[in-house]
């Protein structure tokens, strides 16, 4: 036997106890890892590596429209090879089912999303169908849309001009991705802007939420941005242009500042976590103090009592807190891969040198107390139950 | 101290040394003076059996002897060393090299089987794993437990586990072993049988032996008796 067996067969005299312990340090570092990455990506700074497409929205909100008329003037800067501009539809199928689906100009859209596979005979056909719609095939499959079909569509937000929200539309293609990756997105529709500047009872006409701007090549992306930024800065309408990725993210930051949000979870998460190993070592230790007297009858040291309860507690939050950032791993790996990169919650070295630091932190805020108790008791006290 | 006086004795070299020892314990706002200026000699190799009504400060006396406890004013020497006046940690270095202990209820690990808890105190000296195991082996051997060194202390009998108590006393060699009342808790034939060992381990091994009982039969198999009443030393029977 070692002093480290002692240490943990210590740990599992009370199994139910230790494990389910146990599983609350691994659901608290499993979330820990996962929301540590997503701070990491809402606080990671604009990264233009790559980009092929950029996304022009209204500085203040893309929920503040911008005017179609922009769309020359996009164009016209060098590095732009194609724009196209998509307008949030805000779709809801039958009851309660949202549905991203967006109001789109159907030949450039095509332009700029080359990854969209479509036979060209469906494309055409939603350039030339007022009333027409695509539908990505994840979308069809999953509610049994077939070509041809009229689909009732509600929208949360525009009613047309009788002021009905509900809208029907002719299903004229449906698009796949052109890898698995963008298979994985096949998750929205589209209709035809035009119509939907007719046929809605507000005043967005000629408007839309944001552009897509299609490079000519990857590298121009940071000095794309700044010039379309600078090109609408003190106009009516400024602008804020960025990655598809940092799009994306930004897309999610209008629910609020995410990385408060993410720090008041994992307080709520460590403090409870605090309650219930802090519970669960004093509970062990005061369970123990005639074994803890004897041990020191035995020679061992105050120091060295502190030193076991201290290790136990240090080897509950270690092991409990590795399992749950190797589960948060796999998990955001998973995510990661699931959106196509879109999230790149795969945990990188800082999340898990910010997981030790909190292993150990925890390790000692949970056993100091009781170890130090372990540390002060007298033989003669403990032994005679005192 | 003089060997004329109570518990002196003139077989040897004394092993343990107590000298106008004053033990008062602190409740509250209560002081309890337990041992009054006790004075007591025990010759190395000796067995005492340690009588005496509860609260007469015979456990207290055991707890200062071995090194558990230190008194409010006095001298303790074992061994040829003054214990008095160590500190917590030299105490608990001294109480590992020098003492064994054997408890009533016998105190063993539950978590650790008999082998383990026989090497406890072996993990605080430099001998290897190998030399533990090989000691820890002898001393259940002595004990007569060899055959159950695998076992937990819950798949033992009262007996048993004490047999285990008093291997993991002996496992590091200590020159002096203090019991309390190390049969309280069994029959009459396994307590027989127990003291029986505590004998063996006195006459055979030579270490210097120091018991709390209650039981006038189980002193009987001390070398001597010593009676304490009120904190005091009453009289020595042979």
């Amino acid at each position: 036997m070692t002093r480290t067996g002692w240490v943990i067969a210590n740990l599992f005299r009370r199994r139910t106890r230790t494990v389910l312990t146990l599983l609350s340090v691994i659901m608290a570092f499993l979330l820990f890892g996962l929301l540590q990455s997503v701070n990491t990506i809402f606080n990671a700074g604009a990264d233009f590596v790559g980009a092929t497409r950029l996304f022009v929205q209204a500085r203040v909100s893309f929920t503040s429209p911008l005017p179609v008329s922009m769309v020359p003037k996009l164009e016209a800067i060098p590095g732009v090879a194609r724009v196209a501009y998509q307008q949030w539809f805000g779709g809801v199928w039958q009851e309660n089912t949202p549905l991203i689906m967006f109001a789109t100009d159907p030949q450039r859209y095509h332009d700029v999303y080359p990854e969209w596979i479509m036979p060209d005979a469906q494309w055409q056909a939603f350039a030339r169908t007022r009333t027409g719609m695509i539908a990505g095939k994840q979308l069809a499959d999953q509610y049994g849309w077939k070509l041809g079909q009229k689909i009732p569509i509600s929208s949360n937000i525009y009613p047309q001009k009788n002021g009905s929200k509900s809208w029907a539309f002719d299903l004229v293609g449906i698009f796949d991705g052109k890898d698995e990756e963008w298979k994985k997105r096949t998750n929205l529709a589209f209709v035809q802007q035009d119509y939907f500047d007719e046929a809605n009872q507000f005043n967005v006409k000629g408007r839309t939420n944001f552009f897509i701007l299609k490079l000519t090549e990857p590298g121009k992306a940071q000095a794309v941005s700044r010039t379309v930024d600078a090109m609408f800065e003190n106009s009516p309408d400024e602008t804020k242009t960025q990655t598809e990725k940092d799009f994306n993210i930004s897309f999610v930051k209008q629910i609020g500042d995410i990385g408060l949000i993410v720090r008041w979870i994992l307080f709520a998460v460590f403090f409870t976590l605090l309650l219930v190993v802090g519970n669960t070592m004093a509970q062990s230790v005061r369970e123990r103090i005639p074994e803890l007297a004897v041990l020191k009858t035995l020679g061992f040291s105050d120091r060295s009592v502190l030193g076991f309860v201290l290790a136990e507690a240090f080897a509950l939050v270690l092991f409990g807190g590795l399992i749950g950032l190797a589960l948060a791993s796999i998990a955001g790996a998973m995510v990661e891969k699931g959106t196509g990169g879109q999230f790149q919650l795969a945990l990188d070295g800082s999340v898990w040198l910010l997981g030790l630091l909190a292993i150990v932190l925890m390790s000692a805020a949970v056993g100091l107390l009781p170890a130090l108790r372990a540390r002060r008791l007298r033989i003669v006290d403990a032994l005679a139950g005192r | 101290m003089s060997n004329s006086e109570p518990g002196g004795n003139s077989m040897s070299e004394p092993m343990v040394q107590v000298h106008n020892v004053t033990k008062v314990y602190e409740r509250g706002k209560q002081k309890i003076e337990v041992l009054h200026g006790l004075t007591l000699d025990i010759p190395r190799g000796d067995f005492v059996a340690l009588m005496g009504p509860s609260g007469s400060g015979k456990t207290t006396l055991l707890n200062l002897i071995g090194g558990l406890d230190q008194p409010t004013a006095g001298e303790i020497t074992v061994a040829g060393r003054r214990i008095d006046q160590l500190s917590s940690g030299q105490l608990a270095h001294w109480r590992a090299h020098n003492v064994g202990f054997v408890f009533q209820f016998y105190n063993l690990m539950p978590v650790l089987t008999a082998e383990a808890n026989v090497e406890l105190p072996l993990l605080l000296t430099r001998l290897s794993a190998a030399q533990r195991r090989k000691n820890v082996a002898v001393a259940l051997e002595v004990v007569g437990l060899a055959d159950r060194a695998k076992h937990k202390p819950k798949e033992l009998s009262g007996g048993q586990e004490q047999r285990v108590a008093i291997a993991r006393a002996l496992v590091s060699d200590p020159q002096l072993l203090v019991c309390d009342e190390p049969t309280g808790d069994l029959d009459r034939k396994t307590a027989d049988e127990i003291l029986g060992l505590v004998q063996v381990l006195n006459r055979e091994h030579g270490k210097t032996i120091v018991m709390v009982t209650h039981d006038p039969k189980a002193a009987e198999f001390a070398r001597r008796t010593l009676h304490l009443e009120k904190g005091q030393l009453l009289e020595q029977a042979a």
